[in-house]
């Protein structure tokens, strides 16, 4: 079976090379060995450049124009109208008083998700990454339990959850099995937004452990049995040699967990919709919402609200691009 | 779930000495074993629930509080019905028991029938029935997921999932590979202005892009289309980076080599420098096929008719259904999370040292 496949794709590989290497040879002759890497490079860049660095310019075009058409010759310029319509607010700290209240609650929503998210993550897998760094049995086994989850894809885990914490779900059985009543987990705010947090901790702290452990493990040995040689406590040693050796590592792994907590979208959009209300909302969301959920589709402040949340991030990702260069120069 | 894991702060410290070679087990290691048993419980109690759930029939799954197993009631074929009846344990007026098979409810009555004797019917109070449970796993929660006009064309789904995955996957390597080979093995004008504008894309996350990607697909007629979900995201700048650094490291002398013996610089790329670079391949291939099978937010830009829809898409529009069929979404779910869960059992060790040293997913 496996060696039928493989002499498939080996067959498939070989006559595809076939097909290019005569064009290649041509155009070897044709431009000279000096721009054939211009031809290697071709089809790369220009996917870079048509879904990457010209969307990019576009989307700043489309922050400035109006109206509902899609193709930006159709769109007239207004200038900072999208803007400023989104910022339109009699009092900053109640959205419903903005004129895009759904932007104003999906921003203070985020704003409130990514911390507490973040500083969970990190503890969580941190505790996790030291308990696998010790010497214990079926290491192997354990590190697969608490990194399953990243492979799993986000719909898969919003439905696993929502099976678990529905109305006639486990959790209630066990509740009611102690006694307890019933919680409606998804129907009422403060705990939907309590399990949007949780659960995207359970679906992506794997991750996190398991580059804390990297960290962990590039400390060396001989430190902690100076440490012990000095009869220093375990809490000592990690406050004073983990943590401090793990640093590196660690702001990589907070800057990074930022990133992609500013844009959660998948599992909250299959776990609660974003919901009740727009208690789960996220700024992710919102875009998705005005640009391609709601009619009419508002393409402009779509594109104002991505590209406010792109300041942000790349601001973030140049710090961890800082941090990580850093991090492996020692 | 994490709340439990940090309410005991005194406790902190004991997990925090790395220390090693200890032969005998101190109240640490106990502590560090309590943790990773409730991380089991915790990571995979919800999937495995979700398994068992999924082999349930529909009654079964609207009972309150659920049954740990599958369990349904046993039926058995009697004389003069065409349907099978089920089976109940009935305790009879004189106080002996007897098992019955019920024909129909009557208010608070159930008319049985004896199994072994069709002629021979009563009539009992509902409560002086039990009904006879054996563990019955539901596999046609599965099967019924691929019969033909079933209304739910798992097999579409799949393929559509599989089409762009396996698609995007064989052009993401190619041109990352053909790239990196630009970038590592020839020295040219703009080789650097290249590179910083490849790994520039690192700083432009696909959320923040979306409409103009959108508008980008559309004025090619690809929304709709599973080719306007394979294009946008086929050059990954993580994919090149990875590769140029492993071919960074193939000797040039092999290049020289083969150069002199006239090979095309097409062959030196396809036939030298292509399978020496394995191992960084397959790491990207690994990511690749993983993250294509769990998209969500460009397929439901771009997918909008239910046809081309992939798994990922048909789950999150099953659940939104006014009458959501859980048993038959619960088999999909396990199904959709089958592949990449063989994917991890197999190559869990490439996996986890491609995250530790890159850092990307």
């Amino acid at each position: 079976m496996t060696l039928s496949l493989n002499s498939l794709v080996g067959t498939i590989g070989s006559l595809l090379a076939k097909a290019v290497e005569p064009i290649f040879v041509a155009l070897q002759r044709l431009l000279g060995i000096k721009r054939l890497p211009w031809v290697f490079l071709l089809p790369n860049l220009a996917a870079v450049v048509l879904f990457s660095l010209l969307p990019v310019f576009i989307n700043v075009y489309y922050s400035i124009s109006g109206s509902d058409r899609l193709y930006p010759t159709e769109r007239p310029v207004i200038g900072l109208d999208n803007f400023e319509a989104l910022a339109r607010c009699q009092n900053f700290l109640d959205p419903s008083t903005c004129s895009q209240d759904l932007f104003w609650r999906a921003l203070q929503n985020t704003v409130v998700f990514v911390p507490v998210q973040v500083v969970l993550m990190v503890l969580v897998s941190l505790l996790t990454a030291v308990v696998l760094n010790r010497d214990i049995r079926a290491r192997g086994f354990f590190r697969g339990v608490f990194f399953f989850p990243v492979m799993l894809s986000p719909v898969v885990v919003a439905l696993v959850w929502k099976w678990i914490l529905q109305r006639e779900g486990i959790l209630n059985a066990a509740f009611n099995g102690m006694g307890l009543q019933s919680v409606e987990w998804l129907v009422r705010p403060d705990s939907a937004f309590s399990w949007a947090i949780a659960v995207t901790v359970w679906a992506n702290m794997g991750f996190y452990t398991l580059i804390l452990l990297a960290g962990l493990q590039a400390i060396p040995r001989d430190v902690y049995e100076a440490a012990k040689m000095d009869s220093a406590s375990p809490w000592r040693q990690f406050t004073r040699i983990t943590l401090p050796l793990l640093r590196p590592t660690m702001l990589v792994v907070v800057v990074l967990a930022v990133i992609r907590s500013v844009q959660t979208f998948d599992e909250l959009y299959v776990l609660t919709g974003g919901g009740p209300g727009s208690a789960t909302t996220l700024i992710i969301q919102y875009i998705y919402e005005r640009g391609f959920a709601a009619q009419p589709r508002n393409f402009g402040l779509a594109a104002a609200a991505s590209l406010v949340v792109g300041l942000v991030l790349l601001v973030l990702t140049i710090l961890q691009m800082r941090l990580s260069r850093k991090s492996y120069n020692g | 779930m994490a709340e439990t894991t940090l309410s005991r702060p005194g406790s902190i410290s004991a997990f925090l000495g790395a220390r090693r070679g200890r032969r005998r087990l101190d109240w640490t290691d106990w502590l560090s074993y309590g943790y990773l048993f409730l991380g089991v419980l915790i990571m995979f109690g919800p999937v495995a629930w979700v398994v068992l759930s999924s082999l349930k029939s529909p009654t079964a799954l609207t009972e309150f509080p659920p049954t740990m197993l599958p369990y349904a009631t046993e039926t058995v074929r009697v004389e003069g019905f065409d349907t099978p009846l089920e089976l109940y344990t009935v305790t009879l007026p004189d106080g002996t028991t007897k098992q019955m098979a019920q024909i129909r409810r009557i208010g608070l009555q159930a008319q049985m029938v004896d199994p072994e004797n069709p002629e021979e019917r009563i009539s009992v109070p509902l409560a002086d029935r039990t009904p006879e449970r054996a563990i019955a796993p539901a596999w046609n929660n599965y099967t019924d997921l691929f019969a033909p006009n079933s209304g739910r064309n798992m097999t579409l789904y799949a393929g559509n999932s599989l089409f762009i995955t396996i698609v995007a996957t064989v052009i993401t390597l190619i041109i990352n590979a053909m790239a990196a080979f630009a970038l590592s093995k020839y020295r040219f004008k703009g080789r650097d202005g290249a590179l910083m504008a490849i790994l520039a894309t690192l700083m432009i996350p696909s959320t923040v892009v979306l409409v103009p990607v959108f508008m980008i697909v559309a004025s090619m007629g690809l929304v709709g289309n599973l080719w306007g979900v394979i294009l946008p995201s086929v050059a990954t700048p993580t994919g090149v980076f990875l590769l140029r650094q492993y071919m960074l490291t193939i000797p040039d002398e092999l290049i020289e080599a083969a150069r002199m013996d006239h090979a095309s610089e097409w062959r030196i790329f396809w036939r030298i420098v292509l399978p020496l670079s394995a191992p960084a391949l397959a790491v990207v291939a690994i990511f690749s096929v993983m993250s294509r099978w769990n998209d969500f937010l460009l397929p439901l830009v771009m997918l909008n008719r239910p046809d081309t829809f992939t798994l990922q898409l048909a789950l999150n529009s099953f659940q939104g259904e006014n009458v959501v069929q859980y048993h038959y979404l619960l088999a999909m779910t396990v199904l959709t999370a089958l592949p990449v869960a063989l994917m991890f059992v197999v190559l869990q060790r490439y996996i986890a040292s491609g995250i530790a040293s890159t850092g990307i997913k």
